[in-house]
């Protein structure tokens, strides 16, 4: 096995048990390698098992067959490994907000790392540490999570799954319901966590536009198969295909498409609209 | 996990049982549990396990499901029959089996009289809840509400809020799933920061719960204030004249229903006058 390789699922399959006997797979067969330190984005239309997916990684689910290895190490080796696995895995749900308890946002950043049994003065740096990087003001910590608003519940309680300084880091949607404002700010988190700790990031996220801003790689998950896993510009070409399975391509990316058709020759390889900038000066 | 809690366990269906109207349903198993403390020997108690059974069958619910719902009481018929088993005994009781203890001299004795009582509270336990169990696999909430709310309405004259309960019987099922749901989501979010729900001594356990019901009560006030908006800003005001979008209507078949469980009652209070009681 490879060793910069940080999560590993092989033949992963797996079924509810309320669906029904003969209810299909929620995933079939799913096999993937990620890359130490890379971000992968995860999309796919709704319903096709992302979730479902990404809860195998820190062993809340238990796969009806095949294996899951982070760090080369299969999590459901035994109960200690699958404890190992919750804090070197964060995962962070859709709408996380709706998980806050504590007395003060301090407290409830501090939740995860007490739970991992680290000295109070180790905790409180890297509370510190996580509502900086989630770039959560200060005098914030000190208040209720009930004072703040979305924006910052959301950030907060991504920074309660930072803390605990994950090997790998999971955002299931972390962007849904957010302001272009507080899109914004999330992105500039996820390149921050990235630049400052090097970390494995799986980001699930229904905005093409996202994808193609962040990505190293990208999985398609259709009806619980992995039917597409390649690089943003590897899978946005096969822009036929996405649509059969729900999904789309970053507008930007249809625009310059549109354009080519129309015989304007701009590069078909525009996913950004930082790139879309550049192809645009570049023609003028 | 936590999604296993049926409740308000439906079956759909189109039986005799299904179709019947709510209200009849709902007085008749009330009617049915009172025959079956009326019932004095074993052979009227016969009749109603065979009544209860027939009603089993009519009703084409899977009798595995009907066994799943007798299994929470099985400790509870457990317990019951031990107790039965053991503390019936005086002058006029005769031993059926005794087993010596070896500790102060201490006899266990297994009584005939004990024996009987232990069979007869277990069968009509298991009637009561088998028949009630059928009227919630036949009947849909909405419509066992429904039905209550009609049995009730007299008291509206004593200016009891009979619409108001049922309104907030029909939410409070409505939410259940709801609440489950959120409670699987709240308690997977905790876990994923490493909470322990599993193991350690109950009151770390009491205190690991703490991050979950915290959100969940939250979030279930937060729904009741929005439900609240909702329904006023379409003027609903909880007065009592209110109609339902489903009409209950009585037909032949309750009719029917109901003659055969005055016919059932008439049996089994002939069958305790014949062999007399015993209980
Ligand atoms: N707890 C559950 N019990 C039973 N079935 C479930 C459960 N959670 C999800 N499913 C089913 O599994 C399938 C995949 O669900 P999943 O939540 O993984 O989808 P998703 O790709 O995350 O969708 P979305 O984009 O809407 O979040 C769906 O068909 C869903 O109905
Ligand atoms: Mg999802």
């Amino acid at each position: 096995m490879n060793a910069s390789v940080s999560v590993e699922l092989q033949e992963l399959c797996f079924r509810y048990p309320h669906g029904g006997k003969d209810a299909p797979h929620t995933l079939e067969g799913v096999t993937l390698a990620v890359e130490r330190g890379s971000l992968l984005a995860i999309i796919g239309h709704t319903g096709s098992g992302k979730s479902t997916l990404v809860q195998h990684l820190n062993a809340l689910l238990k796969p009806s067959a095949g294996t899951v290895l982070i760090e080369g190490k299969n999590i459901h080796e035994n109960k200690h490994a699958i404890r190992e696995a919750r804090f070197r895995v964060g995962l962070c749900f859709q709408y996380p907000e709706y998980q806050l308890f504590e007395e003060t946002v301090e407290k409830d950043i501090a939740y995860g790392p007490k739970n991992m049994e680290l000295p109070a003065g180790e905790i409180a740096a890297r509370v510190h540490r996580a509502a900086g990087l989630v770039g959560l003001d200060a005098a914030l910590l000190p208040k209720s999570p009930l004072e703040l608003s979305g924006g910052e519940k959301r950030r907060a309680a991504v920074a309660g799954v930072v803390a605990m300084e994950p090997q790998v880091l999971v955002l299931d949607e972390p962007t849904a319901g957010l302001d272009p404002h507080g899109r914004g700010q999330m992105h500039a988190m996820i390149r921050r966590f990235r630049r400052e700790t090097g970390r494995t990031v799986l980001l699930i996220s229904h905005s093409m536009e996202d994808v193609a801003a962040l990505a190293d790689r990208v999985l398609v998950l259709d009806r619980g198969h992995a039917a597409m896993h390649g690089t943003p510009a590897q899978v946005f070409a096969r822009a036929a295909e996405l649509e059969a399975m729900g999904l789309s391509v970053p507008p930007v990316t249809r625009i310059f498409r549109l354009l080519r058709e129309k015989g304007v020759n701009v590069p078909a390889e525009v996913f950004t609209v930082a790139q879309a900038e550049e192809a645009i000066r570049g023609l003028l | 996990m936590i999604r296993d809690i049926t409740i308000g366990q439906y079956f759909a269906g189109d039986s005799p049982l299904h179709r019947c109207d709510a209200r009849m349903k709902l007085a008749l198993t009330f009617a049915f549990m009172i025959v079956i403390f009326v019932c004095g020997n074993f052979f009227s108690l016969g009749l109603i396990a065979l009544a209860a059974l027939a009603l089993a069958l009519l009703s084409r619910v899977p009798g595995g499901m009907l066994l799943r719902s007798l299994r929470p009481i099985v400790m509870l018929v457990v317990f019951t029959s031990v107790l039965n088993l053991l503390y019936t005994t005086d002058e006029n009781t005769h031993a059926l089996l005794q087993i010596p203890l070896h500790f102060r001299g201490w006899v266990i004795t297994v009584t005939r009289e004990g024996a009987f009582t232990a069979i007869f509270t277990t069968v009509r336990i298991l009637c009561l809840l088998l028949v009630s169990s059928l009227l919630t696999y036949t009947t849909t909430p909405s419509m066992l509400t429904a039905g209550l709310e009609h049995l009730l309405k007299p008291l509206a004259k004593l200016r009891v809020p009979v619409a108001a309960f049922a309104m907030m019987m029909t939410l409070a099922l409505r939410f259940v799933p709801t609440l489950v749901e959120e409670t699987d989501r709240i308690m997977n979010a905790q876990k994923s920061r490493g909470s322990n729900l599993e193991t350690g001594s109950l009151l770390q356990r009491v205190k690991a719960f703490v991050p979950v019901l915290v959100p969940l009560f939250i979030s279930a006030f937060r729904r009741a204030a929005e439900l609240a908006n909702a329904m006023e800003s379409r003027c609903y005001t909880g007065t009592n004249e209110r109609t339902g979008m489903k009409q209950l209507r009585l037909r032949a078949r309750d009719y029917i229903a109901l003659s055969a469980v005055l016919l059932l009652l008439g049996g089994v209070v002939t069958l305790n006058v014949f062999f007399g009681k015993i209980v």
